[in-house]
């Protein structure tokens, strides 16, 4: 078994607000995708949800608002799987309610060391 | 003569535990023997002085008095014994010279709560605690308790033996844990207590009434959690109330003959109200404070279970507690229960998708599972998925249900 890390993105400020049935809608979108991957006993665990707020530091002093002033897709959410092989990571990644409203899955592999 | 018959028995299941709880405290697991001894001799003496005597005003006054004289002629000897014979022991296994029994309601009360977290210290194995909890905290006999393990005697003698040389290897304490490991050790109290009603609720044992005593002990035990301060926490009322939804359904999951009726096909006037509404109760005060356990988790979709109408709502939320609990701790009775409501939800056609991601190859309910949704869309595949089944299945119970499945395409 290997572990790999699922990584949410996308332009959260571009998503429309939703009334609270379909953001209700949604969630349960969600949950249903992380039980069923849990279901298979392949879920390691699921990430805490990240606020929209942040700061970006970088050299000299530089300190931004958010990093969704430069980047379009912003992380939004993240959780770790645990299969066989990369292959089983994308077909369970395909299956992710973000493909939905036009965000993405990065998938990356937990180095053992 | 037949009241009396009946008195003893009855003051042995509700006395014998208080009086041994009490008795170990006083002297410690090094004595857990001579705790027992002392228990069971007072109700030796008991049957024989009342059945020459007649019954005293007050047996359970009449059985402490016994008892604590005899704890005291036990000390007094015993005390010759080490002052005399073997000095050297006194450092090693120091003996409470504490001269009276304290016998009171709050003591005795104390001291079985002080037991329950002794028995269930995670040192112990599982079946080991469980035995010892029969044993100790419900005041079962050992016939009883072979009974509902549906294995001899001398095998749970033999347990028993070893789990009380683990208790004072481990050298465990009859004390209540401080506070800050609270949570740690009542999350293994509480664990043991599940298993313990389970341990009735899905035994093969034929004996009902032995394995409904022991759902009721285990209700038992968690409610005195629930009736102290530092124990009654939101996942110990979520636990009771789990519990409670779950032995409503007792009289109406068996038949006449012992089979298994299924969730189903139950008659559903045969459910206990009143347990179901003590298992809201417990389920509303289980609704604080910020965490939420396996059991609230397990409470909320065993409510649902006592909704007697098959509504969108009921399965929707049922399923949404399974991706819930999941996510918290797997198990495929969980993976394949979730799968079962997700067909109840959306459609069989999503359900088999999901379900044969699951690959439970070598459990018979993982086939049954399949056998039951392809039903209706491709009965030859449901056959072939119930005789799977079928070949993996041990009990009688299980088998009969399932040879019905495949009767009934």
């Amino acid at each position: 078994m290997k572990e790999f890390l699922f990584v949410f993105r996308t332009d959260y400020q571009a998503i429309p607000k939703d009334s609270p049935e379909e953001m209700q809608a949604m969630t349960q979108k969600w949950q249903d995708w992380i039980g069923g991957i849990a279901a298979q006993n392949k879920l390691v665990e699921t990430g805490k949800r990240l606020s929209f707020d942040g700061k970006v530091v970088r050299p000299n002093g530089v300190i931004t608002d958010g990093p969704y002033t430069e980047i379009k897709e912003s992380m939004g959410g993240y959780m770790f799987i645990k299969v066989e092989s990369i292959e089983e990571a994308v077909e369970l990644a395909q299956g992710c309610p973000i493909l939905t409203v036009g965000g993405n899955v990065e998938i990356r592999e937990i180095d053992v060391m | 003569m037949t009241k009396q018959q009946e008195l003893i028995p009855h003051l042995f299941r509700t006395e014998y535990r208080k009086i041994v709880a009490v008795l170990c405290r006083h002297f410690g697991f090094d004595h857990i023997e001579t705790a027992e001894d002392i228990a069971g001799d007072t109700f030796l003496a008991a049957s024989e002085t009342w059945g020459l005597n007649g019954v005293p005003p007050n047996p359970t006054a009449w059985l402490y008095h016994v008892a604590k004289n005899k704890a005291k002629n036990y000390v007094q000897r015993h005390a010759i014994f080490e002052h005399k014979i073997m000095p050297e022991l006194r450092s090693t296994a120091p003996v409470s010279y504490q001269a009276e029994l304290d016998l009171s309601p709050q003591n005795i009360n104390d001291s079985q709560l002080q037991m329950m977290f002794a028995i269930c210290h995670p040192a112990l194995a599982p079946e080991a605690q469980i035995g010892l909890a029969l044993r100790i905290l419900c005041g079962f006999g050992i016939e009883e308790i072979a009974d509902a393990f549906l294995t001899s005697k001398e095998t749970i003698n033999k347990r028993l033996y070893r789990a009380k040389e683990k208790l004072r290897q481990e050298k465990i304490k009859i004390e209540l844990p401080d506070v800050p490991e609270i949570d740690d050790r009542l999350e293994a109290v509480l664990t043991t207590i599940y298993l313990l009603f389970n341990e009735g609720y899905y035994s093969i044992s034929h004996n009902k009434t032995l394995r409904k005593e022991l759902c009721l002990e285990a209700m038992r035990l968690c409610y005195m959690l629930v009736e102290t301060k530092a124990t009654n926490k939101p996942q110990v009322n979520a636990l009771l109330s789990l519990m409670c939804f779950q032995a409503s359904r007792f009289e109406a999951r068996q038949n006449e003959s012992g089979e298994h009726i299924l969730y189903q096909d139950q008659d559903t006037s045969l459910w206990d109200a009143d347990l179901i509404r003590r298992g809201e109760y417990f389920l509303n005060c289980s609704a604080s404070g910020d965490k939420i356990s396996k059991y609230h988790l397990e409470a909320a979709i065993a409510y649902w279970h006592t909704q007697k109408e098959d509504t969108q709502e009921k399965w929707e939320n049922i399923l949404q507690y399974y991706n819930q609990l999941l996510q918290l701790e797997y198990s495929p009775i969980a993976a394949l229960n979730r799968t079962y409501a997700l067909s109840k939800v959306n459609s069989k056609e999503e359900a088999i998708i999901e379900a044969e991601k699951l690959k439970l190859t070598d459990n018979h309910f993982y086939f049954t599972l399949l056998g039951e949704l392809y039903t209706g869309i491709d009965n030859e595949k449901a056959k072939l998925n119930f005789q799977e089944a079928l070949s993996l299945a041990k009990t009688q119970t299980d088998k009969q249900a399932i040879q019905k499945k495949i009767a009934g395409l």
